[in-house]
């Protein structure tokens, strides 16, 4: 086999995209295409996303050897590419996603079966065509088989027992044990993306915060910077450290909701309870803070929208001491009751091959190995300024994902002091220029669940083109499926909620 | 955890007084001719949640319902498992086109008598995703709605004073109409 070469040589074989930001975009052939996917499946190159307008599709990897990422484009004009899921499994759901939103057909793809599409909308590839199509029941999904004595089914959902989203999972299970899990997902589809053409960046913005209400300020901060990359402009500086500030309160609420909520999932109330007083004080302060519990539309195109409120900075360090002065408390409980870590240790394993080869972020990735926070590795102001470690773990069971979380609450609450005390004044918002012409920009930003992507192209009338949002959750979901095999049913919720994917923000 | 059980006996539970009902919900539920039936149960509601395509905002502050400060159940909610054991759907989002017939056959599932909640922004008229070829809209354009409560999401003080609405009206009258 011919030596592989760098992204850089993969680049400089295309036609480079000049109006692409920050990340170099080429448009490729076929050849440098399918040599990419090869180089996914080697290890070469990690997958960052994959999606696709009416006759183009896009690819985003990154070389993790010198964290350089790029996007290659390939024109189908007969409406069909290589499939990349075929020699690089992770890309299945993508590709799947990719042919039921515009009808490009990824040639060789092992999983021809729909993904998004369920049947209900009435029009086929909406992101393309958008032809008129008959209705399918619901049913009409052909699950994966599985073969063997003894075997039963369980189907749950998509309408759950708790409060959370809707989403099918099929267990086949022998006693016990589970055999295979199979998710299917695409419940709360919104055609989110399909909004997102013709909006104007303002409402672009909304749109991106209302993508997973849990990730709010993250999905803010990626949009906002991708749209700033494709116009050349950058936030004010205060407004870029009022930014982060919103972020790290964001990670903290949801870290510690997760923390209680998994103790919870094995019958221990009491930290589930505590645990729920100390994210509510962190909402609090919030809304105090920046007029909105879950800091919507905060973070805007070009800065934020508002400066904290009188008094908000005190409310912040006063929720910050209660969760310093509480958390090692409930922590010692958590690790010093058996029960508990009877539950949580070597449950729900994920290995650290599979995490590498799916390029799994945020807790799923982190608590089996893999070093990967785009606050580091794809540093972004003010982080780029700021002390803090990537706490990571080997052992990819649920206590590893509880401690991941831990970890990360208490890093949380030292950046927050660094911002704090740092926090540069003047302004908070600064004018947009306007676009002369397209122009295209990418951003990566970490939520409390790993990174989120966005890619968008601004018009010549200044408002979306296209935009594409990408979930940490596309590459963490099938990951759990793995996680849950050989466990018992009962272990699920725990492991789900150690995960704690996003619904919303995959299904788009 | 000793320590933590001691220090909340001594210094008591942190929850807080509750809003009162809220005005418009009360006015929207006395447009509907259904006082009896809610007399019949009483003070003690069973709340089935139903996401019907939020983006789980409005979940996060429905969870903060059950936390120590607001204490849902002390007013005689509980949120159960099965539409089956329930009274009151609380339905959010601009019910998705591949939830429609979920949230339909949750609806068929609970028993009467029954109250719908529309939950949100997107829960009462599709929000910022109305329009799109994956969203219905409204919950009504699906099920009956009862009470709207909007806000995106509405904070959980919102929330309770639409469901508090729900026992008010009958549920102080019915312990003297017993």
């Amino acid at each position: 086999m011919a030596e592989t070469r760098p992204l850089g040589a993969l680049i400089a074989s295309g036609a480079r995209m000049a109006a692409h930001r920050p990340w170099p975009r080429a448009v490729v052939g076929q050849e440098i295409w399918s040599e990419a996917a090869q180089q996914l499946q080697d290890g070469q190159l990690t997958l960052l996303g994959l999606w696709a307008e009416a006759k183009t599709v896009h690819l985003a990897v990154l070389d993790e050897g010198n964290w350089q990422a790029a996007v290659l484009s390939l024109a189908c004009p007969d409406g069909r590419f290589p499939s990349v899921g075929r020699v690089h499994p992770p890309a299945i759901r993508l590709e799947r996603a990719v042919t039921d939103l515009t009808g490009l057909v990824p040639d060789g793809t092992a999983d021809t079966r729909p993904w998004l599409d369920h049947g209900a909308w009435g029009i086929a590839h909406p992101l393309g065509t958008a032809s008129a199509a008959a209705l399918r029941p619901g049913t009409d999904y052909p699950f994966l088989t599985v073969d063997g004595e003894g075997l039963h089914q369980i189907p749950v959902g998509p309408v759950h027992a708790g409060i959370i989203e809707p989403g099918h999972f099929r267990f086949t299970a022998n006693g016990e044990a589970v055999a295979r899990l199979e998710a299917r997902l695409g419940y709360v589809h919104k055609g989110i993306e399909a909004l997102m053409a013709g909006a104007s960046l303002e409402r672009g913005s909304q749109l991106a915060q209302r993508t997973s209400g849990d990730s709010v300020v993250a999905y803010g901060i990626a949009f906002a910077h991708a749209t700033e990359a494709a116009l050349g402009a950058e936030a004010p500086p205060r407004a870029v450290w009022l930014r982060a500030l919103m972020a790290e309160l964001e990670r903290i609420a949801n870290h510690l909701g997760d923390f209680g909520a998994i103790c919870n999932d094995a019958a221990f109330a009491i930290m589930h309870a505590q645990c729920g007083i100390l994210r509510e004080e962190i909402l609090r302060a919030a809304g105090a803070a920046f007029g909105h519990r879950l800091m919507r539309d905060r973070v805007v195109p070009g800065g934020v929208s508002g400066d904290m409120a009188e008094g908000g900075r005190e409310r912040i360090e006063a929720a910050l001491d209660i969760v310093r002065r509480r958390l090692p408390g409930l922590v010692k409980v958590y690790d010093n009751t058996t029960s508990l870590q009877e539950r949580t240790v070597t449950t729900g394993i994920v290995k650290a091959d599979l995490v590498r080869r799916w390029g799994a972020g945020g807790h799923v990735g982190r608590a089996s190995g893999r070093v990967f926070d785009t606050r580091k590795q794809l540093a972004y102001a003010p982080y780029d300024a700021l002390t803090f470690e990537i706490p990571v773990r080997p052992e990819g069971d649920v206590n590893a994902r509880v401690w991941i979380r831990i970890r990360e609450i208490e890093q949380s609450l030292a950046l927050i002091e660094q911002i704090l005390s740092g926090m540069p004044a003047g302004a908070i918002r600064r004018e947009l220029p306007a676009s002369a012409g397209a122009a295209e920009g990418v951003a990566m930003a970490e939520a409390f669940r790993g990174d989120v992507l966005i890619w968008l192209r601004i018009g010549g009338n200044g408002n979306i083109e296209r935009c594409h949002l990408r979930d940490a959750s596309w590459f963490q979901w099938p990951l759990l499926e793995a996680a849950i095999e050989g466990n018992i049913v009962a272990d699920f919720p725990l492991c789900n909620k150690s995960f704690n994917c996003s619904y919303s923000g995959h299904d788009l | 955890m000793r320590k933590i059980l001691f220090r909340n006996l001594v210094k008591g539970p942190v929850t807080e007084q509750g809003p009162a009902a809220g005005d418009a919900e009360l006015a929207e539920l006395a447009q509907r001719a259904d006082a009896a039936a809610r007399r019949r149960l009483g003070r003690s509601l069973a709340i089935r949640q139903v996401d019907a395509g939020s983006c789980n905002g409005c979940e996060l502050e429905i969870h903060a319902l059950s936390n120590a400060f607001y204490d849902l159940e002390r007013f005689g909610f509980k949120f159960v498992a099965s539409p089956r054991h329930a009274d009151v759907l609380l339905v959010t989002g601009p019910v998705t086109k591949n939830m429609r017939e979920a949230l339909a056959r949750t609806y068929a599932a609970t028993p009467d008598p029954k109250w719908v909640v529309a939950v949100g922004d997107c829960a009462c008229d599709g929000g910022v995703f109305a329009g799109s070829y994956a969203c219905i809209g409204a919950v009504d354009q699906v099920v009956p709605v009862d009470i709207r409560i909007r806000g995106c999401p509405p904070d959980p003080i919102q929330l309770l004073k639409g469901l508090l609405a729900l026992l008010e009206g009958h549920g102080r009258t019915s312990v003297g109409a017993k």
